[in-house]
């Protein structure tokens, strides 16, 4: 059994942050589940598909983030328990449905978990996605440890079914990503079915309605205001006239700074865990009892410009401060030892802070950098392009996957990356106001997730350039999730559809359209030249399994080539491909037998024919 | 009860992540509070995966640079290069077995060389106990027990609050059951390693 599905309340487990939400939504009885999967909050997902093998639960990877955002509301609001799991980025894909959802609001509870990635550990940008809350007018909880997200969740749903609001779930990598003991609490069964009953003067968003229901969401906003002011998540700690107001992790920092400074009978806390919208009332009677506040919040100053006003609304006028030069930034995300820093300085408390050791005379490491794997298809396609385009002036737009990675030289393959399905898009404006080549790519799940109204508005408005479609049959870059392309057969799993890129491009209107098996290096290339010497759109789609993924699946020989004596050292293979299977040896190439996973693509580049099949045994 | 932070860092695919876990359910066995946070985003693209494993009661789960109480480098260049994670009363732990940098490959820059970084780690930490763990995870059976090998020397040195026999009690439990012998072995190998550096 799943061990997240054990019925033993009480029991102490090891979980993840992102097991813990999992688990905690499972206690509440979610019995509905939609993601596209997204760094920090993968995990979740994954473990609603496990569990949904083995259970009545219901889970599916949409194709984007609005979609899935769709999918739970129509659920939510036949009745039934619903979550929604998507990173913050995500939010942004999904918004337009968000914003007109919290209009009509919900039936069954829903859930929305929306993961940050403050220093962008694995995202294209920083954004906080709190605003999300002001904007919508929802509710916005955010927990600040493991334990308390398990906690949350029930909560929030609870508290979606109180307000008949969708609830914005807000967590960052250092929850998602951080591990503890949690003690699991009992299950709240399931309820899979609902039923949907017309109302469409409600439900209808035509302008007469929308009027109406906006009257009600800020009734609602009121409603919630009340709920945020009682809410055991918004919290007061210690007893002094020195403030602080924080939450999420920060909170834990605080707290770990307030006992290494040795400052609780000076210090009182107040942490928001129920942040949106913010208890005004608490927060006013916090700040009277004290003379100076310090807000600690990563990301922007949304606790901190409302804590500011709510001050000037009491009359109250001593110093208040968050982000500024000498404090916080609003970049990045924060540690303890730069809170309890920033918390002595302000407050003037002697400390010593951690001495760093002086690394002057350590030399210089070189990087090391992500790589995409040995073998991986994507090299080799990119080779076989950068091949071709070798006297051409080109712009290579490109996408968010692995294949991001072939930014690094020596493939040097993305020349401009801003969101999901955004190659495509942008290679319209691109090849419409420069005379270079244009040559965009993106993966599998990506044309899937947002690149395909791209390539319809290509067609439609005649505009010149090749798209590459990189499809390894998977999700690869955030752990290998399926998507509407994949076989699941050979997850084992039936009951699935499948969807042809090949036929959706067709369909698309495109005109010159090239299949090619990337490991065959002369073959791609010739086929390639005809598609880039094609005046209009034209597609590649470049067919390969992901090769960590058909290792995974066990689909992969195992086959490993060596470097013969032939070798004259031109060291192309090394230069052109960067294969980490390679390394240098004595001055010499030579290929790590464990990481070869046979692909052949540098035996079939070398100019000397020197690498060849390795004859085990 | 006191905090102690330990930070692992390995390069992806080296099997740290079974470390920490190990290490987490350990502590659990001998009900000794444990946070720990993990960046793992492109682990299995070669980048750098740093586990911080903190001890006690605080709250936090991460660790600021210099205030690491014991370190685990499983790689040696990677050791030096998170130096300053460390401080003059650091224990470090490193595997002396080098993976090369594909940077050096493609000729960008030079590795480190290991004796001297082995004297700049002693000279700026407390302790170091360097030693090749690859070696000894191929002589317990399988060189993926490095992980294994490098828990065995963190255990001995007697910095974390966590028992041996806790250890081999979680190996037994939840690694692979097809891993738990070479497992155990390569916790045994590396505890006596830890022991011969004095
Ligand atoms: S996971 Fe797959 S797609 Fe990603 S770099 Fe590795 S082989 Fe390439």
């Amino acid at each position: 059994m799943h061990k997240l599905l054990t019925e033993n309340p009480g029991e102490k487990m090891l979980l993840l942050g992102n097991e813990a939400i999992a688990r905690g939504a499972i206690e509440a009885g979610v019995a509905f589940t939609s993601t596209y999967p997204g760094t920090p909050s993968s995990e979740i997902s994954l473990n609603f598909f496990q569990m949904s093998q083995e259970s009545d639960l219901y889970f599916e990877y949409s194709t984007n983030e609005k979609v899935a955002l769709e999918v739970a509301a129509a659920s939510a609001n036949c009745g039934v328990r619903s979550m929604c799991i998507m990173k913050h980025v995500g939010l942004n894909v999904a918004s337009d449905a968000l914003m007109t959802l919290a209009y009509i609001g919900v039936k069954g509870g829903m859930v929305i978990l929306t993961a940050d990635d403050p220093f962008l550990f694995s995202s294209q940008n920083e954004q906080d996605n709190r605003y999300y809350g002001k904007l919508s007018g929802l509710p916005v909880i955010e927990p600040s440890s493991v334990e308390e997200a398990k906690e949350m969740v029930p909560y929030a749903f609870d508290l979606s079914e109180k307000l008949q609001e969708p609830v914005l779930f807000r967590t960052t990598t250092r929850i998602n990503h951080s591990t503890a003991f949690v003690k699991l609490g009992s299950i709240k069964p399931r309820v899979t079915k609902g039923s949907f009953k017309k109302d469409p003067l409600n439900y209808v968003t035509v302008p007469a309605v929308s009027r109406k229901l906006h009257v009600k969401l800020l009734k609602n906003i009121e409603t919630a205001k009340g709920i945020s002011e009682q809410s055991e998540y918004n919290f007061i700690e210690g007893n002094g006239n020195l403030g602080i107001i924080c939450n999420g992790v920060s909170y834990s920092y605080v707290s770990d700074a307030v006992e290494g400074l040795n400052i609780k009978d000076k210090i009182k806390i107040l942490r928001i865990g129920f942040s949106n919208p913010m208890p005004e009332t608490r927060i006013k009677n916090f700040l009277k009892e004290c003379e100076k506040v310090l807000v600690v919040e990563e990301g922007e100053p949304v606790m901190e410009e409302a804590v500011k006003a709510f001050a000037q609304e009491a009359g109250l006028c001593f110093e208040i401060k968050g982000k500024s030069e000498a404090l916080f930034p609003r970049l990045y995300e924060f540690n303890p030892e730069q809170v309890q820093n920033n918390i002595a300085k302000y407050f003037g408390i002697p400390h010593t802070p951690a001495q760093v050791p002086d690394l002057s005379d350590v030399p210089e490491i070189p990087q090391r950098p992500p790589n995409l794997c040995a073998g991986c298809s994507h090299r080799a396609t990119y080779y076989e392009i950068k091949k071709v385009a070798e006297k051409m002036d080109t712009i290579y737009p490109s996408d968010i996957g692995c294949y991001t990675l072939g930014m690094l030289p020596p493939l040097s393959m993305a020349d401009f990356v801003i969101c999901m399905g955004g190659s495509v898009g942008t290679s319209c404006g691109f090849s419409q106001v420069t005379d270079q080549k244009v040559i965009s790519f993106i993966g599998d799940s990506t044309f899937f997730h947002s690149g395909i109204s791209g390539l319809i508005n290509a067609v439609f408005n005649n505009h010149n350039f090749t798209l590459v479609i990189l499809d390894n049959g998977i999700t690869a870059m955030t752990g290998h999730q399926p998507n509407p392309g994949v076989d699941m057969g050979n997850l084992k799993l039936e009951g699935y559809g499948r969807v042809s890129i090949e036929n959706i491009v067709r369909a698309t209107g495109v005109k010159h359209i090239t299949m090619i098996k990337p490991y065959k290096v002369k073959k791609s290339i010739e086929a390639i030249k005809e598609a880039l010497s094609y005046k209009g759109v034209s597609v590649i789609i470049s067919e390969e399994m992901c090769t960590l993924y058909a290792k995974n699946l066990r689909l992969l020989k195992p086959r490993s080539f060596v470097i013969t004596d032939k070798c004259k050292d031109h060291k192309n293979c090394v230069n052109e491909l960067a294969c980490p299977a390679f390394y240098i040896e004595e001055k010499r190439v030579k290929i790590d037998e464990d990481m070869c996973v046979g692909c052949a693509v540098c035996a079939q580049i070398c100019p000397e024919n020197a690498i060849m099949p390795l004859k085990k045994g | 009860m006191d905090t102690t932070r330990l930070i692992i860092v390995a390069v992806g695919g080296q099997g740290n992540l079974l470390s920490s876990k190990v290490l987490g359910e350990a502590a659990l066995l001998s009900n000794t509070p444990v946070r720990m946070s993990e960046i793992h985003g492109m682990a299995q693209r070669g980048g750098v995966v740093e586990s911080a494993i903190v001890f006690g009661d605080a709250k936090s789960t991460i660790i600021s640079d210099g205030k690491a109480d014991v370190f685990v480098g499983f790689e040696p260049s990677e050791t030096l290069r998170a130096l300053n994670r460390c401080n003059s009363d650091t224990v470090v732990i490193s595997n002396l077995a080098p993976l090369p940098l594909f940077t050096v490959a493609i000729g960008k820059g030079v590795y480190p060389d290991i004796e001297a970084a082995r004297e700049l780690i002693r000279k700026k930490t407390a302790r170091l106990i360097a030693f090749d763990g690859i070696a000894l995870a191929k002589e317990a059976g399988n060189p993926m027990s490095l992980n294994m090998v490098l828990l065995g020397a963190l255990i001995q040195t007697g910095k974390i609050p966590v028992t041996a026999e806790n250890v081999k009690e979680t190996i037994r439990t939840k690694t692979k059951k097809a891993f738990v012998d070479i497992n155990l072995k390569a916790f045994d190998l590396g505890f006596a390693a830890a022991k011969k550096c004095g």
